[in-house]
Protein backbone atom coordinates (compact mmCIF):
# COMPACT_ATOMS: atom_id res chain seq x y z
CA UNK A 1 0.00 0.00 0.00
CA UNK A 2 2.94 2.30 0.67
CA UNK A 3 3.81 2.49 -3.00
CA UNK A 4 0.38 3.62 -4.11
CA UNK A 5 0.29 6.24 -1.31
CA UNK A 6 3.54 7.61 -2.67
CA UNK A 7 2.07 7.78 -6.18
CA UNK A 8 -0.96 9.62 -4.90
CA UNK A 9 1.30 12.06 -3.08
CA UNK A 10 3.34 12.76 -6.21
CA UNK A 11 0.26 13.21 -8.36
CA UNK A 12 -1.14 15.58 -5.77
CA UNK A 13 2.08 17.60 -5.80
CA UNK A 14 2.08 17.63 -9.61
CA UNK A 15 -1.50 18.87 -9.87
CA UNK A 16 -0.89 21.46 -7.17
CA UNK A 17 2.24 22.70 -8.97
CA UNK A 18 0.33 22.93 -12.24
CA UNK A 19 -2.50 24.85 -10.64
CA UNK A 20 -0.04 27.14 -8.88
CA UNK A 21 1.68 27.80 -12.22
CA UNK A 22 -1.64 28.69 -13.85
CA UNK A 23 -2.49 30.92 -10.93
CA UNK A 24 0.86 32.67 -11.15
CA UNK A 25 0.49 33.13 -14.90
CA UNK A 26 -2.81 34.83 -14.19
CA UNK A 27 -1.66 36.96 -11.27
CA UNK A 28 2.00 37.64 -11.84
CA UNK A 29 2.39 37.62 -15.61
CA UNK A 30 -0.90 38.92 -16.95
CA UNK A 31 -2.82 42.13 -16.42
CA UNK A 32 -5.38 40.64 -14.06
CA UNK A 33 -3.99 42.44 -11.04
CA UNK A 34 -4.17 45.91 -12.57
CA UNK A 35 -7.52 45.46 -14.23
CA UNK A 36 -10.05 47.91 -12.94
CA UNK A 37 -12.89 45.83 -11.64
CA UNK A 38 -16.03 46.78 -9.86
CA UNK A 39 -18.01 49.95 -10.38
CA UNK A 40 -17.19 52.29 -13.22
CA UNK A 41 -18.96 55.16 -14.89
CA UNK A 42 -18.73 56.12 -18.55
CA UNK A 43 -17.97 59.50 -20.02
CA UNK A 44 -17.30 60.33 -23.65
CA UNK A 45 -14.86 62.61 -25.39
CA UNK A 46 -14.68 63.62 -29.06
CA UNK A 47 -11.31 63.93 -30.76
CA UNK A 48 -10.39 65.12 -34.23
CA UNK A 49 -7.73 62.45 -34.44
CA UNK A 50 -7.07 59.66 -31.98
CA UNK A 51 -3.80 58.46 -33.54
CA UNK A 52 -3.02 54.96 -32.34
CA UNK A 53 -5.39 54.89 -29.37
CA UNK A 54 -6.95 51.48 -28.79
CA UNK A 55 -9.72 49.95 -26.76
CA UNK A 56 -8.32 49.14 -23.27
CA UNK A 57 -5.77 51.94 -23.46
CA UNK A 58 -5.26 53.54 -20.05
CA UNK A 59 -6.87 56.77 -18.85
CA UNK A 60 -4.73 58.67 -16.38
CA UNK A 61 -4.89 61.76 -14.20
CA UNK A 62 -1.55 63.16 -13.03
CA UNK A 63 -0.05 59.91 -14.24
CA UNK A 64 -2.33 57.79 -12.06
CA UNK A 65 -4.39 55.21 -13.87
CA UNK A 66 -8.07 55.87 -13.18
CA UNK A 67 -9.80 54.00 -16.00
CA UNK A 68 -9.55 52.68 -19.52
CA UNK A 69 -10.89 53.26 -23.00
CA UNK A 70 -14.06 51.25 -23.38
CA UNK A 71 -15.11 51.93 -26.96
CA UNK A 72 -14.07 53.96 -29.98
CA UNK A 73 -16.64 55.11 -32.53
CA UNK A 74 -16.73 57.55 -35.41
CA UNK A 75 -19.38 60.27 -35.54
CA UNK A 76 -20.29 60.68 -39.21
CA UNK A 77 -22.10 63.99 -38.60
CA UNK A 78 -19.36 65.81 -36.74
CA UNK A 79 -16.50 63.98 -38.47
CA UNK A 80 -14.93 63.18 -35.14
CA UNK A 81 -13.85 60.13 -33.25
CA UNK A 82 -15.94 59.52 -30.13
CA UNK A 83 -14.11 57.71 -27.36
CA UNK A 84 -15.98 56.20 -24.42
CA UNK A 85 -13.95 56.15 -21.22
CA UNK A 86 -14.91 54.00 -18.28
CA UNK A 87 -13.63 55.57 -15.09
CA UNK A 88 -13.32 53.81 -11.76
CA UNK A 89 -16.21 54.91 -9.55
CA UNK A 90 -13.76 55.77 -6.78
CA UNK A 91 -12.65 58.78 -8.82
CA UNK A 92 -15.97 60.55 -9.19
CA UNK A 93 -15.05 64.19 -8.69
CA UNK A 94 -13.76 65.51 -12.01
CA UNK A 95 -15.00 69.04 -12.76
CA UNK A 96 -17.16 69.59 -15.83
CA UNK A 97 -14.44 71.53 -17.62
CA UNK A 98 -11.90 68.73 -17.34
CA UNK A 99 -9.85 68.44 -20.51
CA UNK A 100 -8.73 65.22 -22.20
CA UNK A 101 -5.57 64.86 -24.27
CA UNK A 102 -4.06 61.92 -26.08
CA UNK A 103 -0.41 61.45 -25.23
CA UNK A 104 2.21 58.86 -26.06
CA UNK A 105 4.19 57.16 -23.32
CA UNK A 106 7.77 57.42 -24.50
CA UNK A 107 8.84 58.04 -28.07
CA UNK A 108 7.37 54.86 -29.54
CA UNK A 109 5.21 53.72 -26.64
CA UNK A 110 1.49 53.15 -26.51
CA UNK A 111 -0.96 56.03 -26.47
CA UNK A 112 -3.15 56.91 -23.52
CA UNK A 113 -5.65 59.56 -22.51
CA UNK A 114 -4.63 62.07 -19.88
CA UNK A 115 -7.36 63.99 -18.06
CA UNK A 116 -6.62 67.39 -16.61
CA UNK A 117 -9.17 68.66 -14.05
CA UNK A 118 -10.53 72.16 -14.52
CA UNK A 119 -12.04 74.54 -11.98
CA UNK A 120 -15.78 74.08 -12.32
CA UNK A 121 -18.02 73.45 -9.31
CA UNK A 122 -20.11 70.70 -10.89
CA UNK A 123 -18.65 67.28 -11.60
CA UNK A 124 -18.77 65.00 -14.61
CA UNK A 125 -21.33 62.20 -14.23
CA UNK A 126 -22.28 59.11 -16.20
CA UNK A 127 -22.91 59.91 -19.87
CA UNK A 128 -21.35 63.37 -19.86
CA UNK A 129 -19.08 64.53 -22.65
CA UNK A 130 -15.67 66.08 -22.06
CA UNK A 131 -15.72 69.37 -23.97
CA UNK A 132 -12.05 70.30 -24.09
CA UNK A 133 -10.02 67.77 -26.01
CA UNK A 134 -6.62 67.70 -27.61
CA UNK A 135 -5.96 65.28 -30.43
CA UNK A 136 -3.08 62.89 -30.69
CA UNK A 137 0.12 64.24 -32.16
CA UNK A 138 0.78 62.44 -35.41
CA UNK A 139 4.49 62.30 -36.03
CA UNK A 140 4.15 62.50 -39.82
CA UNK A 141 2.19 65.75 -39.52
CA UNK A 142 4.75 67.22 -37.15
CA UNK A 143 7.63 66.30 -39.43
CA UNK A 144 5.73 67.76 -42.38
CA UNK A 145 5.08 71.04 -40.56
CA UNK A 146 8.67 71.22 -39.44
CA UNK A 147 9.99 70.77 -42.98
CA UNK A 148 7.47 73.31 -44.29
CA UNK A 149 8.60 75.89 -41.70
CA UNK A 150 12.25 75.26 -42.49
CA UNK A 151 11.62 75.75 -46.21
CA UNK A 152 9.75 78.99 -45.44
CA UNK A 153 12.65 80.34 -43.36
CA UNK A 154 15.21 79.64 -46.06
CA UNK A 155 13.24 81.59 -48.64
CA UNK A 156 13.04 84.71 -46.45
CA UNK B 1 3.63 -4.16 -64.85
CA UNK B 2 2.53 -0.63 -65.70
CA UNK B 3 -0.27 -0.85 -63.18
CA UNK B 4 2.08 -1.62 -60.31
CA UNK B 5 2.76 1.96 -59.17
CA UNK B 6 -0.93 2.78 -59.51
CA UNK B 7 -1.86 -0.26 -57.47
CA UNK B 8 0.65 0.72 -54.86
CA UNK B 9 -0.76 4.22 -54.71
CA UNK B 10 -4.27 2.90 -54.35
CA UNK B 11 -3.23 0.50 -51.63
CA UNK B 12 -1.47 3.28 -49.73
CA UNK B 13 -4.48 5.55 -50.10
CA UNK B 14 -6.85 2.86 -48.84
CA UNK B 15 -4.53 2.08 -45.94
CA UNK B 16 -4.31 5.77 -45.04
CA UNK B 17 -8.05 6.34 -45.03
CA UNK B 18 -8.62 3.06 -43.25
CA UNK B 19 -6.26 4.13 -40.48
CA UNK B 20 -7.86 7.57 -40.30
CA UNK B 21 -11.29 5.99 -39.91
CA UNK B 22 -10.03 3.51 -37.32
CA UNK B 23 -8.42 6.33 -35.38
CA UNK B 24 -11.71 8.20 -35.13
CA UNK B 25 -13.78 5.14 -34.27
CA UNK B 26 -11.16 4.35 -31.65
CA UNK B 27 -11.52 7.87 -30.25
CA UNK B 28 -15.29 7.44 -29.98
CA UNK B 29 -14.86 4.12 -28.15
CA UNK B 30 -12.33 5.69 -25.81
CA UNK B 31 -14.58 8.62 -25.01
CA UNK B 32 -17.49 6.32 -24.16
CA UNK B 33 -15.19 4.61 -21.65
CA UNK B 34 -14.33 7.90 -19.95
CA UNK B 35 -17.45 8.43 -17.75
CA UNK B 36 -16.97 5.03 -16.12
CA UNK B 37 -13.64 6.24 -14.77
CA UNK B 38 -15.43 8.44 -12.25
CA UNK B 39 -16.08 5.26 -10.29
CA UNK B 40 -12.43 4.20 -10.42
CA UNK B 41 -10.29 7.33 -10.02
CA UNK B 42 -7.36 5.21 -8.87
CA UNK B 43 -6.72 4.10 -12.45
CA UNK B 44 -6.39 7.69 -13.61
CA UNK B 45 -4.19 8.69 -10.68
CA UNK B 46 -1.75 5.89 -11.46
CA UNK B 47 -1.54 7.09 -15.06
CA UNK B 48 -1.25 10.72 -14.01
CA UNK B 49 1.86 9.62 -12.19
CA UNK B 50 3.49 7.91 -15.15
CA UNK B 51 2.31 10.44 -17.75
CA UNK B 52 2.46 13.68 -15.78
CA UNK B 53 4.79 13.42 -12.82
CA UNK B 54 7.52 11.56 -14.68
CA UNK B 55 7.43 14.19 -17.47
CA UNK B 56 7.81 16.96 -14.93
CA UNK B 57 11.60 16.90 -14.76
CA UNK B 58 12.22 17.37 -18.48
CA UNK B 59 9.56 20.09 -18.56
CA UNK B 60 11.16 21.97 -15.67
CA UNK B 61 14.68 21.82 -17.07
CA UNK B 62 13.75 22.67 -20.65
CA UNK B 63 11.40 25.44 -19.53
CA UNK B 64 14.18 27.03 -17.53
CA UNK B 65 16.66 26.91 -20.39
CA UNK B 66 14.18 28.06 -23.03
CA UNK B 67 13.33 31.04 -20.84
CA UNK B 68 17.00 31.82 -20.29
CA UNK B 69 17.73 31.67 -24.03
CA UNK B 70 14.74 33.91 -24.73
CA UNK B 71 16.09 36.34 -22.15
CA UNK B 72 19.54 36.44 -23.75
CA UNK B 73 18.36 36.67 -27.36
CA UNK B 74 15.62 39.15 -26.56
CA UNK B 75 18.06 41.34 -24.68
CA UNK B 76 20.56 41.37 -27.55
CA UNK B 77 17.85 42.48 -29.98
CA UNK B 78 16.09 44.96 -27.74
CA UNK B 79 19.17 46.69 -26.39
CA UNK B 80 19.83 48.16 -29.85
CA UNK B 81 16.57 50.08 -29.61
CA UNK B 82 17.02 51.05 -25.99
CA UNK B 83 13.95 48.96 -25.24
CA UNK B 84 15.53 46.28 -23.05
CA UNK B 85 12.90 47.03 -20.39
CA UNK B 86 10.41 45.25 -22.67
CA UNK B 87 12.28 41.97 -22.21
CA UNK B 88 9.61 40.78 -19.77
CA UNK B 89 6.94 41.24 -22.42
CA UNK B 90 8.95 39.39 -25.05
CA UNK B 91 9.71 36.45 -22.79
CA UNK B 92 6.23 36.16 -21.31
CA UNK B 93 4.29 36.54 -24.55
CA UNK B 94 6.38 34.09 -26.52
CA UNK B 95 6.19 31.54 -23.70
CA UNK B 96 2.53 31.89 -22.85
CA UNK B 97 1.25 32.07 -26.41
CA UNK B 98 3.51 29.70 -28.30
CA UNK B 99 6.50 28.04 -26.73
CA UNK B 100 4.80 26.87 -23.55
CA UNK B 101 2.06 24.84 -25.24
CA UNK B 102 4.08 23.76 -28.29
CA UNK B 103 7.41 22.79 -26.75
CA UNK B 104 5.79 21.02 -23.82
CA UNK B 105 3.59 19.10 -26.27
CA UNK B 106 6.69 18.04 -28.21
CA UNK B 107 8.45 17.03 -25.02
CA UNK B 108 5.30 15.27 -23.88
CA UNK B 109 5.24 13.27 -27.12
CA UNK B 110 8.87 12.29 -26.67
CA UNK B 111 8.67 11.39 -22.99
CA UNK B 112 5.11 10.25 -22.30
CA UNK B 113 3.58 9.59 -25.73
CA UNK B 114 6.26 7.15 -26.83
CA UNK B 115 6.05 5.36 -23.48
CA UNK B 116 2.27 5.02 -23.80
CA UNK B 117 2.55 3.62 -27.31
CA UNK B 118 5.25 1.16 -26.35
CA UNK B 119 3.33 0.04 -23.26
CA UNK B 120 0.02 -0.55 -25.03
CA UNK B 121 1.77 -1.96 -28.10
CA UNK B 122 3.65 -4.49 -25.99
CA UNK B 123 0.45 -5.42 -24.17
CA UNK B 124 -1.04 -6.16 -27.57
CA UNK B 125 2.05 -8.02 -28.80
CA UNK B 126 2.11 -10.21 -25.70
CA UNK B 127 -1.65 -10.73 -26.03
CA UNK B 128 -2.49 -9.20 -22.68
CA UNK B 129 -5.23 -7.17 -24.32
CA UNK B 130 -6.93 -10.23 -25.79
CA UNK B 131 -6.42 -11.95 -22.47
CA UNK B 132 -8.38 -9.18 -20.81
CA UNK B 133 -11.14 -9.54 -23.35
CA UNK B 134 -11.29 -13.24 -22.54
CA UNK B 135 -11.85 -12.33 -18.89
CA UNK B 136 -14.64 -9.95 -19.94
CA UNK B 137 -12.56 -6.91 -19.00
CA UNK B 138 -12.87 -4.25 -21.68
CA UNK B 139 -9.31 -3.07 -22.45
CA UNK B 140 -10.70 0.19 -23.84
CA UNK B 141 -12.08 1.05 -20.42
CA UNK B 142 -9.41 -0.54 -18.29
CA UNK B 143 -6.26 0.40 -20.26
CA UNK B 144 -6.92 3.06 -22.88
CA UNK B 145 -9.42 5.43 -21.26
CA UNK B 146 -7.42 6.13 -18.05
CA UNK B 147 -4.29 6.88 -20.07
CA UNK B 148 -6.25 9.14 -22.37
CA UNK B 149 -7.78 11.13 -19.52
CA UNK B 150 -4.44 11.39 -17.69
CA UNK B 151 -2.68 12.76 -20.77
CA UNK B 152 -5.46 15.21 -21.53
CA UNK B 153 -5.45 16.54 -17.96
CA UNK B 154 -1.71 16.73 -17.43
CA UNK B 155 -0.84 18.59 -20.65
CA UNK B 156 -2.23 22.03 -19.60
CA UNK B 157 -0.59 21.68 -16.20
CA UNK B 158 2.75 20.82 -17.80
CA UNK B 159 2.46 23.73 -20.24
CA UNK B 160 1.66 26.16 -17.43
CA UNK B 161 4.62 24.91 -15.40
CA UNK B 162 6.83 25.23 -18.48
CA UNK B 163 5.72 28.82 -19.05
CA UNK B 164 6.14 30.00 -15.50
CA UNK B 165 9.54 28.36 -15.11
CA UNK B 166 10.55 29.94 -18.42
CA UNK B 167 9.43 33.38 -17.27
CA UNK B 168 11.59 33.00 -14.18
CA UNK B 169 14.48 31.77 -16.37
CA UNK B 170 14.15 34.94 -18.44
CA UNK B 171 13.90 36.96 -15.24
CA UNK B 172 17.09 35.38 -13.94
CA UNK B 173 19.03 36.21 -17.11
CA UNK B 174 17.49 39.62 -17.71
CA UNK B 175 17.38 41.02 -14.21
CA UNK B 176 19.98 38.90 -12.47
CA UNK B 177 22.73 38.75 -15.06
CA UNK B 178 22.11 41.60 -17.51
CA UNK B 179 20.90 44.19 -15.04
CA UNK B 180 17.45 45.17 -16.32
CA UNK B 181 15.35 47.00 -13.77
CA UNK B 182 13.36 44.55 -11.66
CA UNK B 183 10.19 46.65 -11.51
CA UNK B 184 10.16 47.49 -15.22
CA UNK B 185 10.50 43.81 -16.11
CA UNK B 186 7.34 42.83 -14.24
CA UNK B 187 5.26 45.96 -14.78
CA UNK B 188 5.75 46.02 -18.56
CA UNK B 189 4.90 42.33 -18.64
CA UNK B 190 1.75 42.84 -16.61
CA UNK B 191 0.73 45.79 -18.77
CA UNK B 192 1.07 43.91 -22.06
CA UNK B 193 0.08 40.30 -21.31
CA UNK B 194 -3.67 39.97 -21.35
CA UNK B 195 -5.34 37.34 -19.20
CA UNK B 196 -8.07 36.30 -21.63
CA UNK B 197 -6.27 36.94 -24.92
CA UNK B 198 -2.93 35.42 -24.05
CA UNK B 199 -3.09 33.21 -20.97
CA UNK B 200 -6.48 31.60 -21.61
CA UNK B 201 -5.73 31.05 -25.29
CA UNK B 202 -2.46 29.39 -24.30
CA UNK B 203 -4.34 27.07 -21.96
CA UNK B 204 -6.88 26.25 -24.68
CA UNK B 205 -4.00 25.45 -27.01
CA UNK B 206 -2.43 23.08 -24.52
CA UNK B 207 -5.74 21.28 -23.97
CA UNK B 208 -6.02 20.76 -27.73
CA UNK B 209 -2.41 19.61 -28.00
CA UNK B 210 -2.82 17.27 -25.05
CA UNK B 211 -5.93 15.74 -26.62
CA UNK B 212 -4.19 15.19 -29.95
CA UNK B 213 -0.89 13.98 -28.51
CA UNK B 214 -2.43 11.40 -26.21
CA UNK B 215 -4.95 10.31 -28.85
CA UNK B 216 -2.14 9.60 -31.31
CA UNK B 217 -0.08 7.84 -28.64
CA UNK B 218 -2.77 5.44 -27.44
CA UNK B 219 -4.09 4.82 -30.95
CA UNK B 220 -0.66 3.96 -32.33
CA UNK B 221 -0.17 1.58 -29.43
CA UNK B 222 -3.56 -0.06 -29.85
CA UNK B 223 -3.27 -0.28 -33.63
CA UNK B 224 0.27 -1.60 -33.69
CA UNK B 225 1.36 -4.65 -35.64
CA UNK B 226 1.87 -7.08 -32.73
CA UNK B 227 5.55 -7.78 -33.28
CA UNK B 228 8.61 -6.18 -31.75
CA UNK B 229 9.31 -4.44 -35.05
CA UNK B 230 5.72 -3.21 -35.21
CA UNK B 231 5.94 -1.76 -31.70
CA UNK B 232 9.16 0.05 -32.48
CA UNK B 233 7.67 1.52 -35.66
CA UNK B 234 4.52 2.56 -33.82
CA UNK B 235 6.61 4.34 -31.20
CA UNK B 236 8.50 6.25 -33.86
CA UNK B 237 5.27 7.13 -35.62
CA UNK B 238 3.81 8.47 -32.39
CA UNK B 239 6.60 10.99 -31.97
CA UNK B 240 6.66 12.03 -35.63
CA UNK B 241 2.92 12.30 -36.07
CA UNK B 242 2.43 14.15 -32.80
CA UNK B 243 5.10 16.68 -33.71
CA UNK B 244 3.55 17.26 -37.13
CA UNK B 245 0.01 17.46 -35.77
CA UNK B 246 0.98 19.84 -32.96
CA UNK B 247 2.90 22.21 -35.20
CA UNK B 248 0.20 22.21 -37.87
CA UNK B 249 -2.58 22.71 -35.35
CA UNK B 250 -0.58 25.45 -33.70
CA UNK B 251 -0.61 27.44 -36.91
CA UNK B 252 -4.36 27.01 -37.30
CA UNK B 253 -5.08 27.87 -33.67
CA UNK B 254 -2.79 30.90 -33.75
CA UNK B 255 -4.47 32.17 -36.91
CA UNK B 256 -7.88 31.75 -35.25
CA UNK B 257 -6.92 33.25 -31.90
CA UNK B 258 -4.54 36.05 -32.73
CA UNK B 259 -5.43 36.52 -36.39
CA UNK B 260 -7.40 39.73 -36.39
Amino acid sequence: MGHSRLIELWVGLFVAAGMAALFMLAMQVSNLSNNISGDTYAITAAFENIGGLKVRSPVTVSGVRVGRVDAIDYDTRAYEAVVTLSIDARYDSFPEDTSASIFTSGLLGEQYIALEPGGSETNLVEGDRVQLTQSALVIEQMVGQFLYNQAGKQQE
Amino acid sequence: MILDPLQQLGRKGLAFFGRLGRAHLFLMQTLTGVPGLLLRPGLVIRQLYSVGVLTLLIILVSGLFVGMVLGLQGYNTLVDFGAEESLGVVVALSLVRELGPVVSALLFAGRAGSALTAEIGLMKATEQLSGMEMMAVDPMRRIVAPRFVAGFLSMPLLAAIFSIVGVYGGYFVGVGLLGIDDGAFWSQMQAKVDLSDDVYNGVIKSFVFGFVAVWIAVFEGYDTVPTSEGVSRATTRTVVHTALAVLGLDFVLTALMFGD
